[in-house]
């Protein structure tokens, strides 16, 4: 009996569902006349608002795309210039065509920042999700709970002793200093978004394989890896996000070897001359990583954003 | 899921006997349960509750690095500095006005965003793709577009927009503020309600789709307004979404650096604590007053959190109890 419970549950949930979703289609198929147009109506009304809702909300976003391909005198003028020229100039500088300051080391220390510390995480996040969900300690919400009150600990309180010691043993400077703060810094995180993942495998296939003598290996990769390797994936590019855009520790443990892509960009703070093209030129090519891995975690960018919590 | 787990451990154990050999094993088994534990939470207590010991000890130090020679114990005179320094405190009140006024705006429009795109419409996947566009903007870049290629007196988009309208009717005088001189916390405001607004949208928008349809049905068939529905039912079952919503971004908005940083420079009353800290202990070398206000920031948040706390957890109560 106690074996059925779970599945009964699922069951009772499963048909819920398929009514909630029946009865939805019969209101919109069979409903009166008065209250199919109304919705119609308000929809499109919905829509329209919408929409100048969103390209308001672009549109910064789109100025700055459109600037990147203008010209320096085009860029400043008052009204804005919408249908000037384009041109790739504002990139060529920004890859120092003229200054001879590429911002490739840059770039590339703030992936391998990125890359290494999501390696980092998953490699510690995933066997600590698994031990407070698939086979969980005891007392495993106190721990979760620790997890997560660590992330709201504000970075300013730790980074005076940190800085002291990077600087005492000489790590100051050094991209692995920083992959493991940016290891830290995401580990909540990913341990919340993973347990959430880990909480979706189907406990009738886990014990299906402890009672057919399926070892733990074999279990991972047939039972746990097909569901969780989406959720992984989204808290891979998720923490991958956060150590992208991280400035604080970037600023203060880094310097001209180790210095990544927003450092590079507080390079551009204060005014230049003519150079908003280059600025928007800069910004754009700094947040395509960040753009690409968003929409490509768009489904689960919730779930992650709100640590597991909201689906 | 908790009911089902706890049962498959239970069928792992063997049945507990009084006998020496057994209590062995099962410490050892409970050990081999905590294992994939221990790295993980090992690392995060040497790598960020270390550090925060190590500031409270240096809280209570008089230690500027420039003046190596009169270190020493201050007790809580970096404490009372803290509150009476008029910059630290000017730093606590602009930490309070910018975190209140982002959270609570992008929360509201956030609240309009999310009930406009549940209704079905043309075109709908792509709005919300440009409507979560500002998020995915690095945020140094996003501070960095909103101070030159927007805000800027002269050429930004803003005053453009303005400069253009005013021509349409036929005026040459349109009014062109300058924001960042005049207001520069609205213009951190404004940048930061920006980005933070579509976060705010996504989770509320989540909440709204996970809304039970079948009461808004009846509610209806009773012919019960749009707006009974949405004062009744709709607003009750998003509260704890806007708590949620709101709470998580309070945290990551008390912490906020980069828009500061980048837009004012922390100039003209808009250095939030996190940027007063690191002008204190980067550039003046007051290390032991910086970890003074590093631990009232604390203090601020856990008031915070614990009230997070509470909401995070009624959330995963449900999603755990499923």
């Amino acid at each position: 009996m106690s074996t059925l419970t779970p599945s009964a549950r699922r069951n009772t949930t499963a048909n819920r569902t398929a009514f909630d979703g029946g009865s939805r289609r019969r209101f919109g198929k069979f409903g009166g006349a008065k209250s199919r147009m109304d919705p119609t109506r308000n929809n499109t009304a919905a829509g329209l608002a919408a929409w100048l809702l969103a390209l308001l909300f672009a549109s910064p976003v789109l100025w700055m795309i459109l600037t990147s391909f203008h010209s320096e005198t085009d860029a400043a003028t008052n009204p804005p210039s919408i249908a000037a020229n384009l041109t790739l100039d504002a990139y060529q500088e920004f890859f120092g065509a003229t200054s001879g300051v590429s911002p490739w080391p840059p770039m590339i220390n703030s992936a391998t920042a990125s890359i290494f510390s999501t390696v980092l995480v998953l490699v510690l996040a995933i066997p600590a999700a698994y031990a407070l969900s698939i086979r969980p300690v005891k007392k495993w919400t106190d721990v979760m709970f620790f997890f997560l009150s660590t992330k709201m600990m504000p970075v300013v309180a730790a980074i005076l002793p940190l800085y002291l010691f990077a600087k005492t043993v000489g790590a100051l400077d050094n991209i692995w200093f920083l992959i493991l703060m940016y290891t830290s810094m995401n580990m909540p995180i990913a341990v919340w978004m993973m347990r959430s993942f880990l909480a979706e495998v189907p406990v009738e296939m886990l014990e299906a394989a402890q009672i057919d003598g399926a070892g733990l290996l074999l279990t991972l990769r047939k039972i746990i890896a097909p569901v969780a390797m989406p959720g992984i994936a989204a808290t891979a590019l998720i923490c991958f996000i956060f150590s992208w855009n991280e400035l604080l520790l970037a600023r203060v443990l880094t310097g001209v070897v180790a210095g990544t892509a927003p450092v590079f960009l507080t390079g551009f703070v204060s005014s230049q001359g003519l150079f908003l093209a280059k600025v928007c030129a800069a910004a754009v090519v700094i947040s395509l990583p960040v753009l690409f891995a968003g929409f490509a975690a768009q489904d689960k960018l919730v779930q992650g954003l709100s640590l597991g919590a909201v689906k | 899921m908790t009911t089902a787990t706890a049962r498959i451990s239970r069928s792992g154990h063997s049945a507990p006997k009084p006998s020496a050999n057994a209590r062995t094993r099962e410490r050892a088994l409970a050990w081999a349960r905590r294992a994939p534990l221990l790295p993980a939470l090992i690392f995060l207590i040497i790598v960020t509750q270390l550090p925060f010991v190590v500031t409270l000890i240096i809280s209570f130090l008089n230690w500027n690095s420039l003046r190596p020679d009169q270190t020493g114990f201050a007790g809580f005179t970096n404490y009372v500095q803290v509150l009476t320094d008029p910059d630290l405190r000017q730093a606590i009140f602009t930490t309070i006005i910018l975190t209140v006024s982002v959270v609570l705006a992008s929360l509201l429009i956030g609240l309009g965003l999310a009930l406009l795109l549940d209704k079905k419409f043309i075109g709908r996947g792509l709005a919300r793709t440009l409507l979560i566009a500002p998020f995915l903007v690095v945020p140094v870049a996003a501070a960095l577009i909103w101070k030159h290629a927007l805000l800027n007196p002269t050429y930004g988009l803003i005053n453009g927009t303005l400069t253009w309208i005013w021509s349409l009717f036929g005026s040459n005088t349109p009014p062109q503020p300058d924001l960042l001189s005049q207001a520069p916390l609205a213009a951190v405001v404004l940048s930061l309600v920006w980005q933070w607004t579509p976060f705010m949208m996504l989770i509320l928008l989540a909440g709204l789709q996970s809304r039970p349809m079948d009461t808004v049905e009846a509610a209806q068939m009773d012919g019960a307004s749009s707006w009974d529905i949405f004062r009744h039912l709709t607003l009750p079952h998003l509260r704890q979404y806007m708590e949620l919503g709101g709470l998580l971004g309070a945290i990551y908005i008390v912490q906020n650096f980069d828009a500061v940083f980048t837009l004012t420079s922390g100039g003209l009353g808009t250095a939030n604590l996190p940027y007063a800290i690191y002008q204190t202990f980067y550039f003046a070398n007051e290390y032991g007053l910086a970890s003074a206000a590093g631990v009232v920031v604390v203090i601020g948040t856990i008031i915070v959190a614990t009230f997070a706390l509470r909401t995070v957890f009624s959330l995963f109560k449900k999603e755990a109890a499923r």
